[in-house]
């Protein structure tokens, strides 16, 4: 029998975090911090809504770019949070997921060839799909003394006549970095010079705890350069009902919806109706959960720099990104004696992306109380391995 | 600061005052004297602790009775809910819109200790008109906490 396999498939590295994950898993009794989803339920109103339309029996198809009144409802809520208005009808999609809407936009923009800029450490689907898309992923190193924010210089330095996209993924996972406005203006210069597009991966933009997030879309001669993709999972808690969206210029939503229609047919019925219900009467839900998460993100901050853990304080989504430099060994070799030792699961930073190196991700989609044992014995870690290095 | 201190003690009141200045992002002694202030004022009236009674051995019935009263002249329903919730096994007294007037809660050790009391003490005021008793059965959900079951992390344990 001759290969089945395509090579270009074959290629790709499975997840870095997958391996891990097998031995968490066959750890009973192992306490994790390397969940990347929020820890609370999707709230009750939205999971009735979602019910009911299964009780009036809305089990059909939607047309294939998502419910009208859905549609409308994302509009309405770019409009108020960040100003840009996209016809509900023809600059905007309903896709499974952010992830899904990730993938179509590399595939309708991409030729073979075109070099996709990219920022890590960032979310691990990025450059699977751009080697999907036949795109040539160019990984920009993201500093640690910047903060991980991504710098207009950085751009420069990888701008090639064959760049074409850059993906922007802030509020960010892993570092939990953000882009505030002045940094966007800077960006925006290079973009609009260098005749760049962006996907602009903006899931955790509900999560910022300083500031409120901005989009790279809402300056002055982006809105037409940039694909926004938003979704449900991150800011109502729904990852499990799979729903996301993109908003763009018509020219290029157009040909993603080919590829959606085809592949996908459309996005859940049950989560589209879920999710008007979530825009309709879910901002207090957002409120309270974003305060809760920032009062982890607080204590975590505070109980890092009690141990001596250098950490720079993240204001968005819901990690925070340690450095581990001083302990003389690596992400992984630090997650891994962490989990034999304490067994207490945290993520390499080299799952995301190499530049990862030297840093652990740590979620706070837990409760305080789950975070108070964990952290305890981060510290008991933490104090181990300072005295072996003094014995040494 | 006063709602969200409000808002974690309400459902945690045995935090540590320091803890609660670091989640909070501010000063420890000003997490204790807003405490204090809102003690002075009222707003704090009593750390007290839940409790599921069902899983002790000690046997407690709780009624919530509903109380058609006639309001007296110049005090309303004040003076009587008074005379009411100075009985020590009252747990609450509402003063209720509707089919009733004041809903009383009833915290005793059997039937009919419970019975005894709405017989001998409440309908005999002058100013109680009638009563309905309603037994409670079990407690499912009580000051936002859920008894009935326990949560469970049924998250896979590493997402990307």
């Amino acid at each position: 029998m001759r290969n089945p396999l395509a090579d270009k498939v074959v290629d790709i590295k499975p997840s870095g975090i997958r391996k891990f994950f097998d031995i968490v898993s066959e750890m009973e009794d192992a306490i994790s911090l390397g969940v990347g989803e929020p820890d609370f339920d999707t709230p009750w109103h939205i999971r009735d809504e979602g019910i009911y339309s299964l009780e009036k029996g809305r089990t059909f198809y939607t047309s294939n770019a998502g419910l009208k009144d859905l549609k409308i409802e994302i509009c309405n809520y770019i409009k108020r949070t960040q100003g840009i208005e996209y016809d509900y009808n023809h600059e905007t999609i309903v896709t499974v997921g952010g992830s899904e809407a990730i993938d179509i936009a590399l595939r309708a923009m991409a030729n073979a060839g075109d070099e996709v800029l990219l920022p890590q450490p960032s979310y691990v689907s990025y450059e699977p799909c751009a080697i999907l898309a036949n795109a040539v992923p160019v990984i920009i190193e993201l500093k640690a003394e910047n903060e991980f924010r991504l710098t207009a210089q950085e751009i420069l330095d990888a701008v090639t006549d064959k760049t074409k996209v850059l993906i922007l993924p802030f509020p960010n996972n892993p570092t939990g970095a953000i882009m505030e406005r002045e940094d966007l203006d800077e960006i925006a210069k290079v973009i609009i010079e260098k005749d760049l597009f962006v996907i602009s991966d903006e899931i955790y933009a509900e999560l910022t705890y300083d500031k409120k997030h901005v989009s790279i879309a809402s300056l002055p001669g982006m809105k037409e350069r940039t694909i926004l993709i938003n979704g449900f999972s991150k800011a109502y808690a729904m990852t499990g009902w799979r729903l996301g969206y993109a908003c763009g210029p018509e020219i290029i939503m157009e040909q993603m919806l080919k590829i959606h229609q085809f592949a996908i047919m459309c996005a859940p019925t049950t989560s589209q109706y879920a999710a008007v219900e979530a825009l309709r009467n879910g901002d207090d839900d957002v409120r309270q959960m974003r305060e809760a998460y920032n009062q982890r993100r607080r204590y975590l901050l505070h109980t890092f720099k009690e141990m001596g853990l250098e950490c720079f304080e993240p204001f968005g989504a819901f990690y925070v990104f340690p450095c581990i430099k001083e302990f003389g060994m690596t992400s992984e070799e630090f997650a891994d004696r962490f989990l034999r030792e304490e067994k207490v699961a945290v993520v390499p930073g080299t799952a995301f992306g190499g530049c990862g190196e030297g840093f652990v991700r740590i979620s706070y989609a837990y409760s305080l109380e789950n975070l108070k044992i964990a952290i305890g014995k981060l510290r008991n870690f933490v104090e181990r391995l300072r005295r072996e290095q003094a014995e040494k | 600061m006063r709602e969200q201190i409000l808002s974690i003690i309400e459902r945690n009141s045995r935090i540590d005052l320091k803890e609660l200045a670091v989640i909070l992002g501010v000063e420890e002694i000003d997490v204790v004297n807003e405490m204090a202030a809102m003690e002075k004022e009222g707003i704090i009236c009593g750390y007290h602790t839940m409790i599921d009674w069902e899983k002790t051995a000690i046997e407690k019935v709780t009624a919530l009775i509903e109380v058609r009263v006639t309001p007296q002249r110049g005090q309303g329903f004040d003076s009587i809910a008074e005379r009411i919730y100075k009985y020590p096994e009252v747990n609450s007294v509402y003063l209720i819109s509707g089919g009733y007037d004041l809903l009383v809660t009833l915290e005793g050790k059997s039937l009919k200790q419970v019975s005894a009391f709405v017989s001998d003490k409440l309908s005999t005021l002058d100013t109680v008109l009638s009563t309905a008793t309603h037994f409670i059965l079990k407690k499912y959900k009580d000051h936002g906490t859920i008894l009935a079951k326990k949560y469970e992390d049924e998250r896979e344990k590493i997402t990307p």
